[in-house]
């Protein structure tokens, strides 16, 4: 269950995108990110699909993988499009007794879908060709540019960079404590929803307890190795920004603006529009 | 400054400790004074039994904690002045129980390079460094991989690298071994002994497992805040019966031979290892 997650870990295989900057990348990610939710035809999601698809097959990653990463968003996904489709006021093509499924609801429904998935997708494609270490370098340096956010921008890339350290740690301490809670008789598989949420607590209360100790130790060992935040602190890998981010970003630019051209697309596909 | 001065790496003089207060809201006295000194290129062992106050003890040498009343020296700079903190650190490096809560990078290079990085030391010069404290830990063949595939001997490993890169003089090993399989702890303990021999780094390793430190230049024990035995290891591993009585081990080899003289048979009081009861017992 908690491997099926590929949202923040980081998949080398030493391909063109792997070697991109980070902040390359971050920034492809928020246009294409933000475009997503400008697309209004099916055009526009068949040319995202297209683009991602392309991305993939360069980043080397196996496509199972990446699917993979939506089968913990199923039921989200699911949720979406069950209440688009009976919600959404219209055209109605067919009746399922008190409901009504309409040509809107199928269009916002699918519309919906195809965002979440294209979504996770690029963010996970993100995440998994960018080292954690790359990307909270890049975000720092992006947030440099956020008021605001700017005086906070070590602090919060270091937070990051711990916790993405700690996800496979606490992960495993999970899952030997659900064997160990298993092993006293304890039951996560059946009962009602309340009584599963009740059943987490003999998991997630030593899940803290540990996870603050570590804390505390981790904390003591970073002053030890003389972490005093980010004033005069250097970095052994400096991000550099190379000829092929510079073309990246106009092949980017290129893509980004296509996308947004396919919302002025007027022939209908699918759906009318 | 003396010349006997120059060559100490560390002196703990009449050092007090309080822990301000407990689960039971009393304060704890965890070190009563306590003197020792540590001269430069020494291997010594820190024993005692849980409570003896060994760790707190290691806390104070790398100025995570400062002593109620005493002064510790490292390396002629005293832990109570404020501007010496950083230098301190950096000279005397220490490394933890946990192999898993002293990582704190996604990649292991990251990760020896985290120490350099936070000293200001130059991009290039980090490189080098993170390069060399692998290959003296034997994991340069791991440099890419992350610290959670790793086996515990190894994290540990890193943990020792991530503290070479600062170039220390002296490291403070505080119990690195307790949570290691066998293989692991031969692991550690092989490169701490490599340390001490060819890198001539200033070693003081607190444990529980009395074979790690047989070989040791000299061993300090700890009892309920204080210094009770202090010497070679042979001299202090003689007192069984003084040892047993704190609550510590000795040495398997030593035990046997401790057993079997008091079932009559003539041995020495002073074996140590298999190697030596091999010999006692052919003769």
């Amino acid at each position: 269950m908690l491997k099926d997650v590929t949202i923040g870990q980081y998949y080398p295989t030493g391909s063109v995108i792997h070697k991109l900057d980070p902040r390359t990348k971050i920034l492809f990610t928020t246009a294409f990110v933000v475009m997503l939710f400008f697309l209004n035809n099916l055009w526009g999601y068949l040319a995202t699909f297209l683009i991602l698809l392309t991305i993939t097959l360069l980043s080397k990653i196996p496509v199972g993988y990446i699917i993979r990463g939506i089968k913990g968003l199923v039921l989200i996904i699911m949720l979406t499009v069950v209440l688009n489709l009976f919600m959404t006021p219209g055209t109605p093509v067919a009746t399922l007794g008190p409901l009504t499924v309409t040509i809107e609801g199928l269009k916002v429904a699918t519309y919906m879908a195809l965002r979440l998935i294209f979504l996770v997708i690029g963010t996970s494609i993100m995440t998994l060709t960018t080292s954690p270490i790359d990307l909270t370098d890049g975000m720092e340096w992006c947030m440099r540019f956020i008021p605001f956010v700017r005086r906070y921008a070590h602090e919060l890339a270091m937070m990051m960079s711990i916790a993405l350290r700690f996800i496979p740690t606490l992960m495993e301490e999970t899952e030997r404590i659900m064997k160990a809670q298993k092993a006293r008789g304890a039951n996560f598989e059946t009962g009602n929803i309340i009584a599963r949420a009740k059943n987490l607590i003999p998991i997630l209360i030593p899940l803290f307890i540990s996870a603050f100790r570590r804390a505390d130790e981790l904390a003591t060992a970073m002053e030890a190795r003389c972490y005093r935040g980010g004033e005069n602190r250097t970095r052994m890998k400096q991000l550099a920004f190379e000829f092929r981010d510079g073309a990246s970003l106009v092949l980017m630019f290129v893509m980004i603006i296509g996308l947004y051209l396919t919302t002025w697309i007027q022939i209908p596909l699918l759906f009318p529009v | 400054m003396t010349k006997e001065s120059n060559n100490r790496m560390i002196d703990v003089r009449d050092v007090h400790f309080t822990y301000p207060h407990n689960n039971e809201n009393e304060a704890v006295v965890a070190l009563d004074g306590v003197s020792l000194h540590i001269e430069k290129g020494e291997f010594v062992g820190i024993i005692g039994h849980n409570g003896s106050g060994k760790s707190t003890l290691s806390k104070l040498l790398n100025a995570i904690i400062f002593p109620t009343q005493g002064d510790v020296i490292v390396s002629g700079l005293n832990t109570k002045d404020q501007e010496n903190l950083w230098t301190i650190r950096q000279t005397a490096g220490m490394v933890f129980q946990n192999p898993d809560n002293q990582l704190v990078a996604t990649i292991v290079e990251e990760d020896v390079a985290f120490g350099p990085e936070n000293l200001g030391v130059p991009p290039l010069e980090i490189r080098e460094r993170v390069d060399r404290a692998l290959a003296i830990v034997e994991m340069q063949a791991y440099a890419h991989q992350k610290p959670h595939q790793l086996s515990g001997g190894q994290k540990q490993r890193i943990a020792i690298a991530g503290i070479l890169a600062m170039e220390p003089e002296c490291i403070i090993f505080d119990e690195p071994t307790a949570m290691l399989d066998p293989s692991g702890r031969r692991e550690v303990m092989e490169t701490i002994k490599r340390l001490n021999r060819d890198k001539e780094m200033t070693v003081i390793h607190i444990t529980h497992f009395m074979e790690e430190i047989v070989d040791a230049d000299r061993i300090i024990v700890l009892d309920k805040g204080k210094v009770v035995m202090e010497g070679e290891p042979r001299s202090i591993f003689r007192q069984v019966k003084r040892l047993k009585e704190i609550g510590l081990d000795v040495p398997q080899m030593t035990e046997l031979a401790y057993e079997l003289r008091n079932e009559g048979m003539k041995m020495s009081d002073d074996i140590l290892s298999i190697e030596e009861m091999v010999n006692a017992l052919c003769q």
